[in-house]
C-alpha cells in the first residue's frame, strides 16, 4: 500500500507542500522531509516529550500526530523561536544563562512546552513550573537548573 | 518505531464518517486525539488497515449547556473540558479530575470521546462517566441510540459500540443539590498512569443523611469499577468516621479487583484504595455540607 497524500503546512511561518504516506509521523516529517532536526525524537510513544512542538499554538507531541493531520495547520518548532541568527529567544537565553541543559537532547521539547505555559502563567511558582515540566523527561540535569532557567525566563519575559 | 501502512480518510461531516464506517466496519479504526491509538500503532500492537480521522469533523467538537445537562461532542479536547466554565459550575467532579489526565501536551490533543471509547481501565474519563451517570449517544448510518455509562463499558478496552457505530455526544447531568465531590489518584509521577484512583460523590438529604453515594475506581479491575455494596453501606446513614472506615475497608478488600503491576502490588493498590476512599469521602462530605 503506497497511498500518498499532499500536505500543506505552515512551519515557523513558512508554507511547505509535500507528498507523504499517511503513516508518516509529524516528527519524522519535520526532521526528514523539511530538514528541521531541532525537533528531537526520543521514545516515539508520547512519554518523553523530546518531540514536543506547537500545533496551532498549543504544545503537542509530534510523534503522536500524523503529518497528514497537520494539513492546513500551523506548526512551530524550536527553530522558530529565535528572532534572528544572532539573538536567542528570552527563554533560550535563560536556559543558556542558568545552565538549563547538559546534553541538550530534551531541551527543544522543554522549550516548546514552556512557551505556552509561560504565556498562560507569566508568574509561575516553583511548584507550578515543576508540574508543567512533568511531561518532559531529562536524564542529565536533575531538573534543578531547568526550573531555575524557567524562573529566569519568566523574569525576562515580563 | 513506525506504524504499519494504512489507508487514510479525513471526512469533514458525520454523514461521511458513518458512510465510511458502514463500508469498512471492523477494518477501520477512528482516529480521535490519537494519544493512545498512535503509541499503539507506533509499537504495531494495533495495525488498522483503514484509519478514519475525526479531527476535521467540526460538528463533533462542542461543549454546551442545555436544560439540566451539559452536552459534549465526542471530539471536544480534554484541555477544553479543563477550562470550561459550565463544566466547572455544573459538574465540579469532572472539572477537578481532568487535570489528572496525563500532561497538558496530551490533553491539548486528547478527546473525551477517544478516551471513553478506548475504555482503558486506568483512564480517568470512563470512571468519571460512570460516576456522573453520563449518557452516551452512538450513531450509525441508519439510527442513533443513547447508552447509559453503566451499560457502555464491557471490559478491558471493550465497549457496547457496534462495528458500524461512532460515539457522537456525551450528556452529563448537572450535579444534584446538596452534593459534594472529590477526585483523587496516586501516580508514581505527576501525569503518569495512576496506580489507583477514585471518583466520589455524596448527596445529602434534608436531614443531612447520605441520600446517595458514588464510588468509582480506576485501575481496579477490567474497566471502571463501581463499589455498589460500599455505596449501599453509606446510603440512608449519617456519615461518620466509623462508617467511612468500614465502607473503605469493604470496597478495598471485597469490591475492587486490581491486577497489580510493576509500580504497585495488588496489596499496595488495595491499600491505596482504602486510603483514597476515606480521603475522598471526607472531602466530598465536607463539600456537600458547605453547599447545604
Amino acid at each position: 500500500m503506497s497511498q500518498k497524500l499532499s500536505v500543506t503546512v505552515t512551519v515557523n511561518g513558512t508554507e511547505y507542500t509535500k507528498e507523504v504516506e499517511p503513516r508518516m509521523l509529524l516528527s519524522d516529517f519535520l526532521r526528514h522531509e523539511l530538514g528541521l532536526t531541532g525537533t528531537h525524537v526520543g521514545c516515539e510513544h508520547g512519554v518523553c516529550g523530546a518531540c514536543t512542538i506547537m500545533f496551532d499554538g498549543e504544545s503537542a507531541r509530534s510523534c503522536l500526530t500524523f503529518a497528514v493531520q497537520a494539513d492546513g495547520h500551523e506548526i512551530t518548532t524550536v527553530e522558530g523561536l529565535a528572532p534572528d541568527k544572532d539573538n536567542l529567544h528570552p527563554l533560550q537565553q535563560a536556559f543558556w544563562e542558568a545552565h538549563g541543559l547538559q546534553c541538550g537532547y530534551c531541551t527543544p521539547g522543554i522549550l516548546m512546552s514552556m512557551i505556552p505555559f509561560l504565556k498562560q502563567n507569566p508568574n509561575p511558582t516553583e511548584d507550578e513550573i515543576r508540574h508543567a515540566l512533568s511531561g518532559n523527561l531529562c536524564r542529565c540535569t536533575g531538573y534543578q537548573h531547568i526550573v531555575d532557567a524557567v524562573k529566569l525566563a519568566a523574569e525576562k519575559m515580563k | 518505531m513506525k506504524p504499519a501502512p494504512f489507508e487514510y480518510h479525513a471526512p469533514s461531516s458525520i454523514e461521511e464518517v458513518l458512510d465510511l464506517k458502514h463500508q469498512y466496519g471492523d477494518d477501520a479504526k477512528f482516529l480521535a486525539g490519537g494519544q493512545s491509538l498512535v503509541p499503539a500503532m507506533n509499537f504495531r500492537i494495533v495495525q488498522p488497515s483503514v484509519l478514519i480521522d475525526l479531527n476535521r469533523v467540526s460538528e463533533l467538537s462542542f461543549i454546551k449547556e442545555d436544560k439540566n445537562v451539559i452536552r459534549v461532542g465526542s471530539m471536544a479536547r480534554e484541555r477544553h473540558l479543563e477550562f470550561d466554565k459550565a463544566i466547572q459550575k455544573h459538574t465540579p467532579l469532572l472539572h477537578e479530575a481532568v487535570p489528572f489526565i496525563a500532561h497538558p501536551q496530551i490533553r491539548n490533543r486528547g478527546t473525551i470521546g477517544g478516551s471513553i471509547v478506548n475504555a482503558d481501565p486506568a483512564a480517568e474519563l470512563p470512571v468519571l462517566m460512570l460516576a456522573l451517570n453520563a449518557r452516551l449517544k452512538a450513531k450509525n448510518k441508519n439510527a442513533e441510540r443513547w447508552i447509559d455509562a453503566k451499560d457502555f463499558f464491557a471490559g478491558m478496552f471493550t465497549t457496547a459500540l457496534e462495528p458500524d457505530e461512532v460515539l457522537v455526544e456525551i450528556e452529563l447531568p448537572f450535579a444534584k443539590k446538596n452534593t459534594g465531590w472529590s477526585f483523587m489518584e496516586v501516580a508514581p509521577r505527576s501525569g503518569d498512569y495512576a496506580m489507583m484512583g477514585v471518583a466520589t460523590l455524596i448527596t445529602l438529604d434534608k436531614n443531612k443523611k447520605c441520600k446517595s453515594a458514588k464510588l468509582v475506581y480506576l485501575n481496579a479491575g477490567d474497566g471502571p469499577v463501581e463499589a455498589v455494596e460500599a455505596e449501599k453501606l453509606l446510603e440512608g446513614e449519617v456519615l461518620n468516621d466509623t462508617l467511612i472506615e468500614s465502607a473503605a475497608l469493604h470496597t478495598s478488600e471485597k469490591e475492587i479487583n486490581p491486577f497489580g503491576n510493576i509500580h504497585a502490588s495488588i496489596d499496595f493498590q488495595r491499600h491505596l484504595a482504602n486510603s483514597l476512599t476515606k480521603k475522598t469521602l471526607k472531602q466530598a462530605l465536607q463539600r456537600a455540607e458547605e453547599n447545604f
